[in-house]
Order: C-alpha cells, then sequence, then structure tokens
C-alpha cells in the first residue's frame, strides 16, 4: 500500500467537530496545493487507525467533500480528489490580506486591544455564519 | 433500521436496593454507543442485561432482536468484555486463542493470530506477565475474533495510561470501520469516549436521563446565561437540564428543538462533557422550586 498523502490531526480545544476538522484539513491543503487531482485520501480504516476516532466521523467527512465536488468515491478503491482550489482562491488573499490590515490599523487606532478585536472578529464571524445558515 | 438494544421500563433490583430502573432505550444499529455516568450508577448492570448474565427484575430487553442469553446463536452474536479486561493468568496468548477457537462457532482464527502479531504480544508469553494495556488487547482480541454483531466492553480503558489507552480505541475503531459491528462501551470519563462515539446513554443514579446521538444532543442542548429568572417562566418547550441561582443571575442548561430567540438571554453550545455533567447535578425537575426558594 502506498503512504497516504497527507495525514490528518484533531485538535480538542477548538470547539470545532472533529467531522469538520477532517473537511477543512482537506480544503486547506487543496488550498495549498498538498492535495492536487487524482490524489487518493487515506482510506476510513487507515484514519480511524491513527486518530481513534468513529467511522462515521470519516465517512460523514468525506460524504460533505464529495457533495461539494472535490471527492469522488469510486467504490472497494477510495476516494479521491476531483478538483482543485488553489488558482482561484490564492489569487484573491492578497487583496484581502490588505484590506484586513487597512481595518485593524482602524481597529487600533479607534482604541481596540487584541483581545477586544478577536472578540469583536469572533463575533462578527459567528453572527455571520450564523445568518446565512438561516 | 433495526434496533441493537431495545429496552422497555428495564429494572434490575437487588435486595431493596434498584441498580436499574425504569430505563426506556432504543439504539439502532451501527452505532459505536457510550454509556457514561459515575460509579456506581448501574452500568455495569445495565451492560451484564444486555449481555444475558443478570436477569431483569422488571421490564424487558431485547439484544439483535433476540432475548439476551437465550439461545447459542443469540450468545455467538453478542461478545461481552468485562470490567478490567480479565483473562487467564496462567494461560499463555496461544492457549487464550485456542480456547477462543474452541468456544465460539464463528471464531475468526486469522484475524485473532494477525491481530496478536501486529499488537506484538509473543504466543508463549503467559497472560499474567503482560502490562495492563497488552492484557486488554489480548482480551479486545478474543472479543473480536469472536466476530459478534455487537460488542459490549464494561470500562475497558479506565485502567489504562494514556498511551495504552489510545491504542486501544484505536484498534477498536479499526476493527469497527472494517467489520462493521456495533459497539456499547462504558465509562465514567466523558472525554475517554468524545471522539469514539456517535451515541451516548447517560446512566445518573439507575436512571437514564438521555439517549441520544451525540450530534443531536449537540444541537439540542444550550446553555443560558441571563438576569435571574424563575423555571416556571421559561417556554414549555425548554426542558431544563440543570438549573443555578444567584441574587441577579440565572444559569440554565436546556434541552429545545425549537431556537432561542429571547434577547434577555446570553446564549452558550455545551461540550459533550458539559453536558452530561448538567445531567449529573441535582434533577431540577423534582426539586427546582425548592432549590429556588432555598436561596432566596
Amino acid at each position: 500500500m502506498e503512504e497516504p498523502v497527507i495525514e490528518f490531526h484533531l485538535d480538542a480545544r477548538t470547539g470545532v467537530s472533529p467531522y469538520l476538522q477532517l473537511v477543512q484539513q482537506v480544503r486547506h491543503a487543496l488550498r495549498l496545493g498538498l492535495l492536487r487531482e487524482g490524489d487518493q485520501l487515506p482510506t476510513v480504516k487507515e484514519v480511524v487507525a491513527q486518530l481513534a476516532i468513529n467511522p462515521n466521523t470519516v465517512l460523514k467527512a468525506y460524504r460533505e467533500l464529495e457533495h461539494e465536488g472535490l471527492v469522488a468515491a469510486r467504490p472497494g478503491v477510495g476516494t479521491f480528489v476531483t478538483a482543485t482550489l488553489t488558482d482561484t482562491s490564492l489569487a484573491a488573499h492578497g487583496p484581502l490580506r490588505l484590506e484586513l490590515r487597512r481595518w485593524l490599523t482602524k481597529a487600533r487606532r479607534a482604541g481596540l486591544d487584541e483581545e477586544s478585536i478577536e472578540a469583536l472578529f469572533m463575533t462578527t464571524f459567528r453572527t455571520t455564519a450564523q445568518e446565512d445558515i438561516a | 433500521m433495526t434496533s441493537v438494544l431495545r429496552a422497555q421500563g428495564l429494572g434490575k433490583r437487588y435486595g431493596r436496593r434498584w441498580a436499574l430502573r425504569e430505563c426506556t432505550i432504543d439504539i439502532p444499529a451501527g452505532h459505536v454507543v457510550g454509556l457514561v455516568g459515575p460509579n456506581g450508577a448501574g452500568k455495569t448492570t445495565l451492560l451484564k442485561l444486555a449481555a444475558g448474565q443478570l436477569e431483569p427484575t422488571a421490564g424487558d430487553i431485547t439484544v439483535l432482536g433476540g432475548r439476551p442469553g437465550g439461545s447459542p446463536a443469540q450468545l455467538a452474536k453478542v461478545g461481552f468484555v468485562a470490567q478490567d479486561t480479565p483473562v487467564y493468568a496462567g494461560l499463555t496468548v496461544a492457549e487464550h486463542l485456542r480456547l477462543g477457537a474452541r468456544l465460539n462457532p464463528r471464531w475468526d482464527d486469522a484475524m485473532a493470530r494477525e491481530r496478536i502479531a501486529r499488537i506484538g504480544l509473543a504466543p508463549a508469553q503467559r497472560a499474567g506477565r503482560l502490562s495492563g494495556g497488552q492484557r486488554a488487547q489480548l482480551a479486545l482480541t478474543l472479543g473480536l475474533a469472536k466476530r459478534p454483531e455487537l460488542l459490549i466492553l464494561d470500562e475497558p480503558v479506565a485502567s489504562l495510561d494514556p498511551l495504552a489507552r489510545r491504542e486501544f480505541l484505536q484498534g477498536l475503531m479499526e476493527a469497527v470501520a472494517e467489520h462493521e459491528l456495533s459497539v456499547v462501551l462504558s465509562s465514567h470519563l466523558v472525554s475517554d469516549l468524545e471522539r469514539v462515539c456517535d451515541f451516548l446513554i447517560v446512566l445518573v443514579g439507575s436512571r437514564v436521563p438521555v439517549a441520544a446521538e451525540t450530534e443531536r444532543l449537540l444541537a439540542t442542548h444550550y446553555r443560558l446565561t441571563g438576569p435571574r429568572r424563575d423555571p416556571d417562566r421559561l417556554p414549555a418547550g425548554q426542558h431544563v437540564v440543570s438549573a443555578r441561582h444567584t441574587d441577579r443571575q440565572s444559569t440554565y442548561v436546556i434541552r429545545t428543538d425549537a431556537s432561542i430567540h429571547d434577547p434577555a438571554w446570553t446564549v452558550g453550545q455545551l461540550s459533550l462533557e458539559d453536558l452530561v455533567l448538567a445531567y449529573m447535578e441535582k434533577r431540577p425537575a423534582e426539586s427546582r422550586r425548592v432549590a429556588l426558594e432555598v436561596q432566596r
């Protein structure tokens, strides 16, 4: 058997559910170009044997990625990457970072300290995320 | 979907003391079920009832559609690893496997040997000379090689160090992925089970206040903090799990299927551990008024 291309890890303290952490790690690897079209994701058995997590957690993560059109399952063989995330989003990083820097400067000038900035960002991030779901 | 374990008003009494009462649960197949509760809550009693090692005093229990321990076929379908993963100290690892092969009609010898080799146990080693982690792995191997449809494990990791604990759960999850068996395992620590379970039964003081898929539990429980409020003034759909009050503030853990719109509350999510702890606090349903008055 070949070495898996990526290995997953779990952070217990993030509050992000384990299945979502797996989804995010695949997306992240796709963005960074660590995973490319045609690569095979670790099998469910490999992931659970490494992380000691429930197989359904891995299946759910892979289904979600499949639903997003990023991977495809070949029954009896494994799950393979079918799309890439690098070109479209990487190009947008630069301008977005610039805007974010400007916003951070403004926030500091308004007297916000690090913690207040983080709290403001996270609450806004969460409320918009919730509004998107609703 | 078929049930792996169904209990209706199940109870077990030892003399005058109820070890388990009014237990009604229905667990669909294909889950890894965590049974959590403090020591002495009745976890072992429930597991032994499911394995057919105890007879119920009240109510009914069916496991994989049959009466626990009712027939040889039923016994072959259910594996049970008792507390402290018992093995025969005087027998070697190889002798354990031979014994397993003789006692179990569906014994998977290839799997047993492969697992023993992978774990690195010497077949000639006496079980009494194994470390706690190795002993647990041997007991797990015997439970898995029996090829049960349901494997029941009573506090399998309680006495293991963190590394042995992780290795044990890795092996168990690998087997679940490969053989699609259902598992019920107990622990007094939620943190042991959090990653491996997708269904949770909470057992407190011989009763089961809640049993559901973990995702559903996390999606329907909230912590509400705000100005002091009497529980009677909460909406009908919000069930109080635990409540604390100061002169000015109330903190509730509630269960509800609806979303919470009341702007007076700061609404927080709970971790699985906090959720279970909330159920372990004094039951609020019986004592909510008393609690409020005492603190006034």
